[in-house]
This record gives structure tokens, C-alpha cells and sequence, in this order.
């Protein structure tokens, strides 16, 4: 694919040190621009691992990454990421929190001082769009789990990243906040339209969201199958009850099975 | 409300009790005073000696003090080093652990030799005494960031320096006005133990004068006047501590210590 936003090229990383393991082999994937791919798989299968070599955090030992027409080599600031952990920094508010990425990327931190209010208004909208409008001057252990995993994720938009890394966001959530969020996350996807890159365990979530689905095998982890999502859009919460929804994600679940299948071989 | 007061009352209401009783076992006892003096005793000893005990407790706060402000001078700077660089702290840590290890009393001969009597060496005993905790304590705030934390600043391209200015410093806050605590009251110690070996001043030099004439009253109006100055700072760090770091406790007043 030329017009690939994200590509990721035969992609192989070992940690580091004597007996470091092989977490990545052969991987290769490619997502077009504005396009929200779920990435799901066995766990230890080296999802993580994929979205740090996507954000340039780590190099691989071969193979290449190219984000936006251009080697990846170092850090990309054209990446938002979201954990599942918000991490949210406790001595600062949260729209304090929202605006931490533009104090250290490249063109805005010099800027933020003299616009500080065009940015503050951004970081409000940013705010209203995931349902936290009147949350701004809390601090994050005031929040729920919920609300500040909403935080997280307009930390990871503030700075208009062309390219959404989410590293299961909703992982740690209950099951009627994580779908809550599902249609925030679809919100702001629709509204801004990002590229997305979504790691899960949660099959339901993939389908749900993502316009493909890719399938990792176990470690060493490449691309073992691939599934477009034909559901149109918006979709909600009540189609996830459809039989094609159901039929899509049982698909899912017995690819993910049969990637947790080691090959002989294999170390 | 009421039960707030109480609380503020708690310590001077245990204080009084403890010297009542100390008087009462003085007094039944029949105990000598150049054994153990009875409260009152040294109440008027302080009284007698109120101007060479002031004149003292004011040399001792400031070398104390001076030896402090260096502890943290020079502790926050270290403490930072040695957090943000792994290669700095395994380098160091042990050479410090040594160096903390050395009893200080054994130090002050050798900074008399070096920097004669009075002043100097008294600051520096409360400086090498105090600064440790807080090397300590700050380095492990900077060394425990969570990775997360790090690697969503480090993918918006933040260096080394910005990732410790924005997150580590003010997470090692609560560390670093932990160990404020422990540095300000062992930073007394030094002092004093300078004052006793090496001083012609100071609170220490004031009890070795005093116990040498058997003026066991003003021993222990010396020991009475460092412990009252003692708490003044610890509750000095502890406000601060309030002020500051509040988001650490989550808001909640009713910490440990003496916070507001």
C-alpha cells in the first residue's frame, strides 16, 4: 500500500541483554490515514512492544517503520498515546494535565505561554467532548477511574496528534464504564478523525471500533490474520447484540486461539 | 471542632503530665540534684541562666541552620543526579551508604585540624549529618516515575531535563519535605556534637561548661532548650510540607506530623 499512513516492514525486535527474548518476528501491518485499526492477540504476543516501535520509543533489531512518509528514528510528537493506566500527574488539575504534552512538544511550547488561553479553550472543548465539562479545575484523584482514563484521552489529543496510540485504555475499567467510553473514543474519532492504532484484549471493543481488526500470533508475534469490519457507522451499543456482531467476534475468538497455538519450533 | 482543640492540646497536656510525674519522683525519692534535677530545678536554672542560654540556643539555630540550608542545597542536587542517572547511583550510592556510616563524632577532630575552632565545624557536622536523608529520599522520587508516565513524554519528544522538571521534581516533593523532617532535627545533633568536642560556643559547648562545674541543672536546661528548638523546625518543615504537597494526601488534613 502506497498510501499507507502507518507502515510497519518485516519488523523484528529482541530485548536487549544475552538471553532477551525475540518479541517481535516477521510483523508486518499498514494503516491508511484517518483509519482506526484494533490490533488483538494472545497476551505476551508483543502488542506493546508493536505501538512502542510504532512511536519511535524503540528501534527495531530489523526491519523498518515509516510513519507519515518518514523513517521512524526517534520519537515521534505526531503520536498521542493512552494507557491503560491513565497516569495522570496528581499535583496538577486536570485541564493542568490535559496541557501537558504542549509544554514539551516542538512548536507549541514556545508558544503556550503568549496563547495560553486559545489552548486552554481547546483543552475545555477537549474536555466537553468526552462528557468532563466542569471537571477542569478538579485533581485526578478526585476522579473516578472512568473519568480520569476520559482525561488521559484528551491528554493524548491536545496536541492534534495525526496519530492515536492506544495501549488497552480501557483495561482496567468496569464493563458499563469501557462501553461508556467506546462511544466517547468512536466520538472523537468520528469528530477529529485521527489515525488509530487500538491495542486490546476485549473482542467486543475491536469490532466494535475499529474498521479492521488484526490478529498478532503468539510471541514471537507478526500478523497471523485480518478481518475488515463491515458494520457501518455510527455504530452502537445495541448492535453489539446483533448475530453478525456476535458472528464476527466468535471469528475472532477462534483466530486468537488458534494464534496462541506456540509453532513447534518456536522459543 | 471541639475535638480538634483537644488534639492541639494532646502533646503540651503529656508534656506537663510527664514533668509532674518526673517532679513527684524527684521529691519522693529524694533523688540528688546532680543526678537528675527535678523540673523545677532546672525551670530555675533557666530562669538564673536566661541570657547565656539565649545567647547559646541563638549560635547553635544558626549553625544549625547554615549546616541545613547546605544539606539541601546539596542534597536536592545530588539526590536529583543520582535519581535521573543509574550509572551516577550505582556509582555513588555505595561510597554514600560508607560515608553516612562514619559516626560524626570522629569527623570533628579532623575539621578543627582543618578549619580551627568556632563556627565552621559545627556547620559542617550538621550539614554531613543531615544531608544523607535527603539525598535518599529524593533520588528515590526521581528513580520511581512510572514508566508509562515516561514513555508518553518521551514519545512527545521530551528530553531527559523536561521529563524531571515536569514530573520527577514535583513527584520527589513529598520525599524530599519527608526527609526535611528527619535532616532539620538530625542537623541539631550535629551541631551540638561540634559544640561539645570542638566549640567555644553553642548550646553543646554551654552543657560541656556546665557539666564540668556539676551545674547539672543547666545540662539539662541545655537538652530542654535543643529539644524545644528541635520541634520549632519539624513543625516549621511540616507546614511547609502542608502547604506544598497537599495533593500527596489526597487532601486530607489529618496527616502525620504537625501539618495544619
Amino acid at each position: 500500500m502506497s498510501n499507507a499512513f502507518v507502515q510497519v516492514d518485516g519488523v523484528a525486535l529482541r530485548h536487549p541483554g544475552a538471553d532477551g527474548t525475540l518479541a517481535l518476528e516477521h510483523c508486518t501491518l499498514s494503516v491508511a490515514e484517518g483509519e482506526f485499526v484494533a490490533v488483538v492477540g494472545p497476551s505476551g504476543c508483543g502488542k506493546s512492544t508493536l505501538m512502542r516501535l510504532v512511536t519511535g520509543l524503540w528501534r527495531p533489531t530489523a526491519g523498518g517503520v515509516v510513519v507519515a512518509g518518514r523513517e521512524v528514528a526517534g520519537p515521534l510528537s505526531i503520536a498521542g498515546m493512552a494507557f491503560q493506566n491513565p497516569s495522570l500527574l496528581p499535583w496538577r488539575t486536570v485541564l493542568d494535565n490535559v496541557l501537558l504534552p504542549l509544554e514539551v512538544v516542538k512548536p507549541h511550547r514556545s508558544r503556550l505561554r503568549r496563547e495560553r488561553a486559545a489552548y486552554e479553550a481547546e483543552a475545555r472543548a477537549l474536555l466537553a467532548l468526552v462528557g468532563l465539562a466542569g471537571f477542569e479545575d478538579r485533581f485526578p484523584w478526585q476522579l473516578s477511574g472512568g473519568m480520569q482514563q476520559r482525561a488521559s484521552l484528551c491528554r493524548a489529543l491536545i496536541h492534534r496528534p495525526g496519530l492515536l496510540l492506544l495501549d488497552e485504555p480501557f483495561g482496567a475499567l468496569d464493563v458499563f464504564t469501557r462501553e461508556e467510553l467506546w462511544l466517547v473514543l468512536q466520538e472523537v474519532w468520528r469528530t477529529r478523525r485521527p489515525t488509530v492504532l487500538l491495542v486490546t484484549h476485549d473482542l467486543r471493543e475491536a469490532v466494535l471500533l475499529a474498521d479492521r481488526v488484526l490478529v498478532m500470533s503468539a510471541r514471537p508475534g507478526r500478523i497471523a490474520a485480518e478481518r475488515r469490519v463491515p458494520f457501518p457507522r455510527p455504530r452502537a451499543l445495541e448492535g453489539t447484540y446483533t448475530p453478525a456482531f456476535g458472528a464476527m467476534v466468535g471469528e475472532l475468538r477462534a483466530l486468537v486461539g488458534a494464534a496462541r497455538e506456540v509453532p513447534a519450533g518456536a522459543a | 471542632m471541639r475535638r480538634s482543640h483537644a488534639e492541639a492540646a494532646l502533646p503540651w497536656i503529656v508534656a506537663l503530665a510527664l514533668a509532674l510525674l518526673w517532679e513527684a519522683v524527684v521529691r519522693c525519692f529524694a533523688v540528688p540534684e546532680f543526678l537528675l534535677p527535678a523540673p523545677s530545678a532546672i525551670g530555675a536554672s533557666m530562669a538564673k541562666w536566661w541570657w547565656p542560654l539565649l545567647d547559646s540556643a541563638a549560635r547553635t539555630l544558626l549553625n544549625t541552620v547554615l549546616g541545613f540550608a547546605l544539606a539541601v542545597a546539596f542534597g536536592l542536587a545530588l539526590g536529583v543526579a543520582i535519581g535521573a542517572s543509574p550509572l551516577l547511583y550505582r556509582a555513588l550510592y555505595p561510597l554514600l551508604i560508607g560515608f553516612n556510616s562514619v559516626p560524626k563524632v570522629a569527623v570533628v577532630p579532623v575539621l578543627v585540624i582543618w578549619f580551627g575552632g568556632g563556627i565552621v565545624p559545627a556547620v559542617i557536622t550538621a550539614f554531613l549529618i543531615s544531608f544523607f536523608p535527603i539525598v535518599v529520599n529524593v533520588a528515590t522520587g526521581i528513580a520511581t516515575v512510572e514508566p508509562e508516565l515516561r514513555d508518553v513524554l518521551r514519545a512527545l519528544g521530551a528530553g531527559r531535563l523536561d521529563i524531571i522538571r515536569k514530573v520527577g521534581l514535583p513527584r520527589a516533593m513529598p520525599y524530599f519535605f519527608a526527609s526535611l523532617k528527619v535532616a532539620i532535627t538530625v542537623a541539631f545533633v550535629g551541631s551540638i556534637i561540634a559544640e561539645t568536642v570542638a566549640g567555644n560556643q553553642g548550646v553543646g559547648h554551654l552543657m560541656l561548661v556546665a557539666s564540668s562545674r556539676f551545674d547539672v541543672p543547666l545540662v539539662f536546661a541545655g537538652l530542654v532548650v535543643t529539644g524545644a528548638m528541635g520541634v520549632a523546625m519539624y513543625a516549621l518543615a511540616a507546614v511547609l510540607e502542608a502547604r506544598t504537597t497537599g495533593w500527596a494526601t489526597r487532601g486530607q488534613r489529618d496527616g502525620l506530623g504537625f501539618g495544619a
